[in-house]
């Protein structure tokens, strides 16, 4: 278990090198920093000096390592565009980001969950057809269009809630601030989180009938019916129970996901996150946020892969550690 | 049949449905109307505080709620005292300026000489964006604790034109936050005026998170007299323009900035909304690349056809600006003859080369093109009016007329990066607006019609480098001449020569467009600055 | 790739499961329990022959469509903003109304779709492509190869579709300047897409070869001597077709969602040859102000697409899956 979790986390390490590789070619060879700097008035010897300052006559590898160095420290270095450090800004909007995407996976959980149960049990009951339709629509509908679509009806023309931006928040312990606690931040996050959780809740219920499905042609689900245990108890305390597994992963590995689609989401309701922050960099050519943001995502990813792989060693033995078949 | 009854019925519906939603939203936020805080949002952010790092008017417009000028401007845009009481010109070489007494910085720190002599110095710094507000070679001294004498080279009549943006800071105050010298993009450690503000206008800026939010206070003993009724004011970028409309029409703002022209008749509609228009002073106008031999994204090698007057006056007929106006701007844009608005320069008798295809294919048979040639054009997608639209219905345009245009329309940040000095002026076709800062022909005429070199020595905004030796000299006439009519008459005779050989096409004067909720009252400037102490909450 | 010699065996590779997974597995599904499946599913012979018409009217888009919306000398901006035909404002030359250019609605959701579709397939083959032939590998080698292959997979898991793909798009757009961007764009979109889906084929594969290679018959063919490619591409890679193409028939309606979403970023075709995405991006500036046909147009069929093509992907997993019958 331990030598595994070593491997697993050398690997990650690996794989965050090798992002980090991505991150600063980008940084450094994608539109030239020096130009990015400075004003039209610069001189050449001033940008030569500039040049010198910022150690891109190093040799590239040298560069590199200070980058990485750099990186594990957060440091990032200035925005182009806001002229504020990086780390600053994106701890500024990691709330906001992580706060919607918490909350749409809570939402397309607590949705999708009890609509693919029931469309597994009834298969061909008329709502069983009807929630997979829903769900198919949900999946064809690109999220920007069901985004502006909900702003149309549910902020313009009901006028029940807010149309953009996250109300009013409160400041916890001066690091992190929270739209949770207040009204107007509640009701800020309803649109958002719809928007942003109805794919990974079509996702959830097509999954949870999919498995449900696969165990209740198991035969010990078999046995259980020929044992004379109830519906119920088959059902739930039996059959769901085995899909929850594959389902809980799923989830936390889409929670990276959800996080990286936010970009969309953000745009579309002002919602003053990473994704809003990072859409705008890309517009702006803003490489140092660019950069810091494909690592941070980057991240977080190899974070919940490397958990959810303990936790699968850990819940189910059967799973040989390393090595593989061929 | 049934389908249009449907769709009547359902947009009936939504109609009432709204009327319903006024009602409930007008409940919902009476409370916050009590506390008389305006909740204003445009499309693009607020980034840096420092209030020279960007001659950008938006910015500038902000920062001129918290900080002033030695002059300011008034609701029709002539200039008032601001912390100068009064000046004088002594002799054409020599300005002296009577300052304010009394005046506060929101710091308790007292507006005197020193700070304007400092202000002065910091402003032509490097890393100043506003070097163009004062002479480098100018020479100021203080007289005594409220007086300032300006000592210059060569005669300035328009000397103090765009002193309305040029904000006086306290000195005190950037010596003790290290912001002596303006934050520009290359310091890695900007000093705190980047995010703070210490002004002596009538708002102070409580909290600011750039691209997110900016709370502005009232402040007690500002030394005007307060217009406004505001306790406060919140401000929200907000860049999509459905969710920036949105937001007025369901009461979440009061006051947004600018309303697509497409939904001002929506604004409008709405019983508790509504659009403010008007002029506005920028010119919106396409260029050619008149200095380069050949063109890069031309089908034609060897020379290029934009050198030839004949040629550019053929593409300038071939457009129907009439229909890009009624059109594309829905009525809101006027088409203008020169380069300058209308209520800043009067055209007289120099008129627009009317729109005649024929004519156009003429011109250019006969300048040597009769089955035209291509060549790609340059256009923002963000920046004014519909921008990217205009591009896409003169290039439809100019296709009839055989000249085949490949747009390459893009946000700002990297259109103004390609086609501006530092990249290299790389465009040989382009769309550009321009408001002159001073709101005078001269400033036209030296940033977007005088000789440049490929470093940008010159007309620094004459992206196509057009060059004609005798509009460079008039401009040097006009910016010392000081009797107003011959003044005028160099002017006219400098937009006479461009418009005869084509310089630019002029296109229109777009129209400013704010939507605001009904209980509130603001001065909308034809410059488009939003200033707050001209609001009142009913 | 000890086994593979750059464009030689790409091709090889395609013959080779042309020949046998095509020819043979089609033959055999015609008789099989699939076919049975699919004449028995009204709602699946409906999304076929749905995707059949809107391929076909996107492939004929020059014939079908009543006007050229690419050709700029033909639109007029005076002809702009007309409603539908059935509308009191309507204009009898333009079905579906005419758009802020005065280009015909339905011209260019026609055309937009032929590149939306074009787009679409080109980067489910890219990936289809890159994915089994990696997952191949990596299964039939195992050993180092597999686990490079395997981690540069999760590299790729890293980074969702939409950032990979914004970041492709991004670099190639500084790298190329504006005007030659415009030129490869659509060689770009279909990298960025491509690329961002290949690992979910390589995972599958490299499973389901893992199982396979095995299997008796795989170490038969291996003790007569048959060359390691020929039993890859023969034996074991027929037997993971069916998940592969279930994966491709999704991965297109993602891909059309997809380059959808990046042209509404505004990263994607250039607004003056607009694709499914492109158009609902400018609509979606007209939705307040009444002019909802220029987006709502663009919106459904872009819906009906993904939707019929995602069925059509439904009822083959489902088929594909004998467990579920």
């Amino acid at each position: 278990m331990f030598a595994f979790a070593i491997r697993r986390l050398i690997q990650a390490a690996g794989v965050m090198l090798v992002v980090a590789l991505i991150s600063f070619l980008m940084f450094r060879f994608v539109g030239d920093p020096v130009n990015q700097l400075v004003g039209v008035d610069t001189t050449p010897e001033q940008r030569a000096q500039l040049r010198e300052d910022l150690g891109l006559n190093d040799p590239v590898y040298v560069q590199f390592a200070r980058f990485v160095g750099k990186a594990a420290r957060f440091d990032f270095g200035i925005s182009y565009q806001i002229k504020q450090p990086v780390a600053q800004l994106i701890a500024s909007r990691l709330p906001a980001t992580l706060e919607l995407s918490f909350v749409s996976a809570i939402f397309a959980l607590l949705v999708g969950l009890p609509m693919g149960v029931y469309t597994g049990l009834y298969r061909d009951t008329l709502l069983s057809r009807l929630f997979l339709a829903i769900s198919l629509v949900g999946i064809s509908l690109p999220t920007f269009l069901i985004g502006i679509l909900l702003i149309f009806i549910f902020s313009v023309n009901l006028g029940w809630l807010p149309s953009f931006g996250r109300g009013e928040t409160v400041s916890i312990g001066g690091f992190w601030t929270t739209g949770l606690l207040t009204r107007s931040g509640l009701v800020s996050l309803i649109l958002p989180a719809i928007t942003l959780g109805l794919f990974q809740m079509t996702l959830i219920m097509r999954l949870v009938r999919g498995e449900m499905l696969e165990v209740l042609r198991t035969d010990y689900i078999k046995f259980a019916r020929a044992r004379g245990l109830s519906r119920r108890a088959i059902n739930f305390g039996h059959a769901l129970k085995n899909t929850l597994v594959p389902v809980i992963t799923i989830t936390g590995l889409q929670i990276g996901s959800i996080i990286a689609f936010s970009i969309i989401t953000e745009t579309v309701f002002q919602w003053p996150g990473m994704g809003l922050l990072f859409l705008q960099a890309v517009q702006n050519v803003d490489i140092p946020i660019m950069a810091a943001y494909l690592l941070l995502i980057a991240f977080l990813f190899t974070l919940i892969n490397f958990i959810v792989d303990l936790l699968y060693v850990a819940v189910d033995p059967r799973i040989r550690l390393g090595g593989t078949a061929g | 049949m049934n389908r249009q009854s449907f769709l009547s019925r359902a947009a009936g519906a939504a109609v009432r449905a709204s009327f319903v939603a006024g009602a409930l939203t007008a409940a919902t936020f009476s409370a916050n109307a009590q506390d008389k805080t305006l909740r204003f949002a445009f499309q693009g952010t607020l980034n840096a505080l420092d209030p020279y790092s960007l001659n950008e008017t938006f910015t500038l417009g902000m920062l001129g709620n918290v900080y002033e000028g030695l002059t300011k401007r008034d609701k029709d845009l002539t200039i008032i005292p601001g912390l100068a009481e009064s000046w004088e010109t002594i002799d054409p070489l020599h300005w002296r300026f009577h300052l304010r007494q009394g005046v506060k910085f929101a710091n308790g720190n007292a507006f005197t000489a020193d700070d304007v002599l400092f202000s002065a110095e910091r402003v032509l710094a490097d890393g100043s964006d506003l070097k163009t507000r004062i002479p480098a070679d100018s020479v100021w001294t203080k007289v005594d604790d409220h007086t300032v004498e300006v000592e210059l080279k060569t005669p300035n009549p328009i000397l103090h034109y765009e002193w309305d943006t040029w904000y006086i800071m306290d000195k005190e105050w950037a010596e003790a936050e290290g912001a002596t010298k303006p934050v520009s993009a290359k310091d890695t450690n900007p000093g705190q005026a980047a995010y703070k503000a210490n002004g002596t206008g009538p708002f102070t800026i409580e909290s600011h998170e750039p691209g997110v939010k900016t709370i502005f206070k009232t402040s007690a003993d500002w030394w005007g007299t307060v217009e406004h009724n505001l306790d406060g004011v919140v401000f929200t970028p907000i860049a999509s323009d459905a969710t920036r409309v949105a937001a007025l029409l369901s009461g979440d703002v009061d006051l947004i900035e600018p309303v697509p022209v497409q939904d001002i008749d929506r604004v409008n509609s709405d019983p508790n909304t509504e659009a403010l228009t008007g002029p506005e002073l920028r010119v919106i106008h396409l260029g050619f690349n008149q200095m380069r031999d050949e063109l890069p994204t031309s089908n034609i090698k060897g020379k290029n056809p934009f050198k030839d007057p004949n040629v550019r006056k053929a593409l300038y007929q071939a457009i129907d600006i009439e229909a890009i106006d009624k059109r594309v701007m829905r009525g809101l844009a006027t088409p203008v003859p020169l380069l300058i608005a209308p209520q800043l320069h009067d055209a007289a008798d120099l008129k627009r080369w009317p729109n005649d295809v024929e004519a156009a294919k003429k011109l250019l048979a006969d300048a040597g093109y009769p089955d035209g040639f291509s060549v790609g054009m340059d256009c923002p997608n963000d920046r004014y009016v519909n921008d990217e639209q205009i591009c896409q219905a003169v290039v439809s345009m100019l296709a009839k007329i055989g000249v085949t245009v490949n747009l390459n329309a893009q946000p700002k940040a990297k259109y103004f990066a390609k086609v501006l000095a530092p990249g290299g002026y790389d465009t040989d076709f382009y769309l550009l607006g321009w408001t002159p800062g001073s709101f005078d022909s001269w400033n036209v005429l030296v940033n977007l019609a005088t000789c440049r070199d490929e470093t940008g020595k010159g007309g620094p905004f004459n992206l196509g480098g057009y060059c004609n030796p005798k509009v460079d000299e008039l401009a040097k006439q006009i910016v010392v001449e000081t009797d107003t009519a011959r003044r005028n008459e160099l002017i006219q005779q400098a937009y006479k020569i461009m418009l005869d050989e084509t310089s630019h096409i002029p296109l229109h004067q777009q129209s400013l467009a704010w939507g605001k909720r009904k209980n509130l009252d603001i001065a909308q400037r034809a410059d488009d600055q939003v200033l707050f102490y001209w609001a009142k909450l009913n | 790739m000890p086994y593979f010699t750059g464009e030689e065996s790409k091709a090889r590779a395609g013959v080779a499961a042309g020949d046998t997974a095509g020819r043979g597995a089609f033959a055999r599904m015609l008789d099989s329990d699939i076919w049975y499946s699919f004449r028995h599913s009204p709602l699946t012979i409906g999304a076929a022959i749905v995707s059949l018409i809107l391929v076909l009217a996107a492939l004929f888009a020059p014939i079908v469509a009543p006007h050229d919306p690419f050709d700029p000398a033909s639109i007029s901006i005076m002809d702009s903003f007309y409603p539908p035909v059935w509308s009191a404002d309507g204009q009898s030359g333009f079905l579906l109304g005419t758009d802020d250019q005065g280009r015909d609605v339905l011209s260019t959701i026609l055309y937009g779709m032929r590149i939306s579709l074009a787009v679409g397939f080109a980067s489910v083959l890219l990936a289809m492509m890159l994915g089994v032939t990696l997952g191949l590998v990596a299964g039939y080698v195992g050993g180092v190869t597999d686990t490079i292959i395997m981690r540069i997979a999760d590299v790729q898991l890293t980074f969702p579709a939409i950032l990979t793909a914004l970041l492709i798009d991004g670099v190639a757009r500084a790298l190329a300047g504006p005007q030659a961007y415009d030129e490869i764009v659509f060689g770009v979109l279909v990298l960025a897409i491509g690329l961002s889906f290949w690992v979910q084929y390589a995972r599958t594969v490299r499973g389901s070869v893992l199982v396979e290679a095995n299997k008796e018959y795989v170490l038969a063919a291996r003790l007569i001597g048959l060359r390691p490619v020929t039993i890859m591409f023969r034996h074991v890679l027929p037997n993971v077709l069916g998940p592969v193409l279930v994966i491709a028939t999704i991965n297109l309606a993602l891909a059309i969602i997809t380059e959808a979403t990046l042209s509404f970023l505004g990263v994607g075709v250039p607004s003056t040859q607009p694709s499914l995405g492109t158009l609902i991006r400018i609509g979606n500036d007209y939705l307040f102000s009444g002019e909802w046909w220029i987006t709502i147009f663009p919106g459904i069929t872009l819906a009906i697409l993904a939707l019929a093509v995602n069925l059509l992907g439904d009822w083959l997993r489902d088929a594909l899956n004998p467990k579920l019958r």
